[in-house]
This record gives structure tokens, sequence and C-alpha cells, in this order.
């Protein structure tokens, strides 16, 4: 069921990036340099596209230690399981932090509307606030998950086999691997909105 | 995943896929830190992309260990979206294209 609902949302995510590249394709006035626009400066150096990288990173690693925490579930190893679940969420928890960080200073600082903005084309702001609105709130959903699931570990419900909430199913550590079917998707869609994107 | 209950692989192959992901993300932003232009950058940047998907799904995601016929259930719907991608790139160039003359003729 999981690959079902990441299929769909595939085309869904789909969707808003081709819809992007035609907006962007169409747009007669230039489109803002993501390379300057999510520049930061740090002591006096200018450095491009620094934040993007670092939140990719963080995205990157959070999906590594999801996949040892399936793995570690499988070895029926349940505090191992529970950290990195822990760990999985705080990373998922730094990337939506990091996010906003972002989103304040396009939207106080340099005045990026979704009709408008002072750098080019005012149709960036609606795809930028769309694509990674809807991302970001794919990773805080993920994260809310996440605690549910390391809580579920850590109580013991996987070895013991007890009933989920509100279903009669017994409950064991593959669900600890549709958890990171869907952790593995948001970093998926990270990487080609990180390309697509903030690269292009 | 009823098919692969309980699946065992050693924890190296999980952190040289991470360390690959790792490199192949510094070397995505190494062409903007570079400032790499024209044909030569989309080829890298999309090279990149599809190597991190392609490891992200196929390792992460245990793609590689499943069904066939899960695998083909999901690989094979995306790739229609090639097509949309072909069309949304005709639309935006005859967008383009109708401004151009438009404005051209406003001013």
């Amino acid at each position: 069921m999981m690959w079902i609902f990441l299929l769909s949302d595939t085309f869904i995510f789909s969707c808003f990036l081709i819809a992007y590249g035609t907006v962007r394709m169409s747009t007669t006035i230039p489109w803002p340099n993501p390379s300057e626009v999510f520049a930061l400066t740090i002591g006096g150096t200018h450095v491009p596209l620094l934040l993007i990288a670092i939140m990719t990173f963080v995205l990157i690693t959070s999906s590594g230690t999801m996949a040892l925490a399936v793995n570690y579930g499988y070895r029926k190893n349940k505090m191992v399981t529970f950290w990195l679940l822990l760990a999985t969420a705080l990373l998922g928890a730094a990337f939506v932090g990091m996010q906003a960080f972002e989103w304040t200073k396009l939207i106080v600082d340099e005045g990026v509307r979704p009709w408008g903005n002072p750098m080019g084309a005012p149709q960036f702001g609606a795809i930028f606030f769309m694509v990674t609105g809807f991302h970001g709130t794919h990773v805080s959903i993920g994260v809310l998950f996440l605690g549910i699931m390391a809580v579920k570990v850590l109580r013991g419900n996987m070895d013991t086999g007890k009933p989920g909430f509100m279903t009669g199913r017994k409950q064991d550590y593959n669900m600890v691997e549709i958890m990171g079917l869907y952790w593995h998707f948001v970093d998926l869609v990270w990487v080609f909105i990180f390309a697509v994107f903030y690269l292009w | 995943m009823s098919s692969n209950e309980g699946q065992q692989h050693p924890l190296g192959i999980y952190f040289q896929i991470w360390i690959l992901l790792f490199a192949l993300s510094a070397a995505s932003y190494m062409v903007d830190y570079m400032q790499f232009q024209g044909y030569l950058r989309w080829f890298l940047i999309i090279s990149f992309m599809m190597l991190k998907a392609g490891l992200i799904v196929a390792v992460f995601m245990h793609m590689l260990w499943e069904r066939l016929a899960l695998v083909y259930a999901i690989i094979v719907p995306p790739l229609l979206l090639l097509v949309f991608v072909g069309i949304g790139t005709l639309e935006g160039d005859y967008t383009f294209l109708t401004r151009e003359i438009f404005f051209a003729g406003a001013e």
C-alpha cells in the first residue's frame, strides 16, 4: 500500500515540477538566479546555495539513519532501532527548521511574495512556496510519524505483537520498513527539487 | 514487503551508499559553486540527480530485492512522465513565443 501511495505522490510532485518547468520556460522576464537568491554571507564571504547544501546533507544523513533503523529493526534490536528512529526524526526536524529560516529570510528580508519579488519573474515566489511548502509538509508529517514509531518500538509493541491503534493487525518490525519507504521517498523528492529548482 | 519478510543485509552496504550519496551531493553542489553553465551543467545535474535517485530507490528502499512484478509496477508508470515533460516543454516554448510576439507588438 505504501508503494501505491508513493507512486501517486510521485505524480503529484512531478506535476509541480513540470508546472515549474513550463512556467519558467514561458516567462519573458528573467528568472531570479537561485544561486544568488539562496546565497549566504558567512564571516564576510559570499557562499552560494550554502544553506540548501547543508539541508541536502542533513536529509541524506537522516535517510542513512533510517536505513540503519530498518536494518536493526529486522535484527529485533529494540533500543538501537529506537535511537536511530529518534535521530532520523531530529534530523528531519532540523531540516524543517532550516527551511523555516530560509522562508523567513526570503519573505522578510528579500520581499519575495507568491505574486512577485524584486529579483525577476513574479512566478518565482508562487512556484517556490508551493513546491518547497509541499515538500516541507511531507517532512513534517514524516517527523511526526517517526516520533510515533519510535515510541511504539520503545514500548516493545513490535516484540509483543500487540494490535495497533484502531486495527486488529499485530504490530511488527515491518512497520519500521514501511515508515522507511515513506522517509526515503521524501529524501528522493528533495533530490529532484534540489537538482531542478536550486541548481538549474 | 510481504515478499521480503525480515530481510537481512550487512550494514556495510548502507554506509557505502551513504558515502556515495554524500559524494554525489557534494559533486552537484560543486557544479553550482564552480559556475558551470550551459549543456555541461544540464548534463551533470541530471546525471547526479538520476544516480542519487537510483541509489536511494534501489538500496535504501530495497527495490533491488523486490519481486520483479513490483519493480515494474512502480518504475514503469513514472516513465510516462517523460511524455508529460515533453508536452510541458512544447507548451512552455509556445507560450514564450506568443508572449514575445504580443509584448513586442504592444510596445
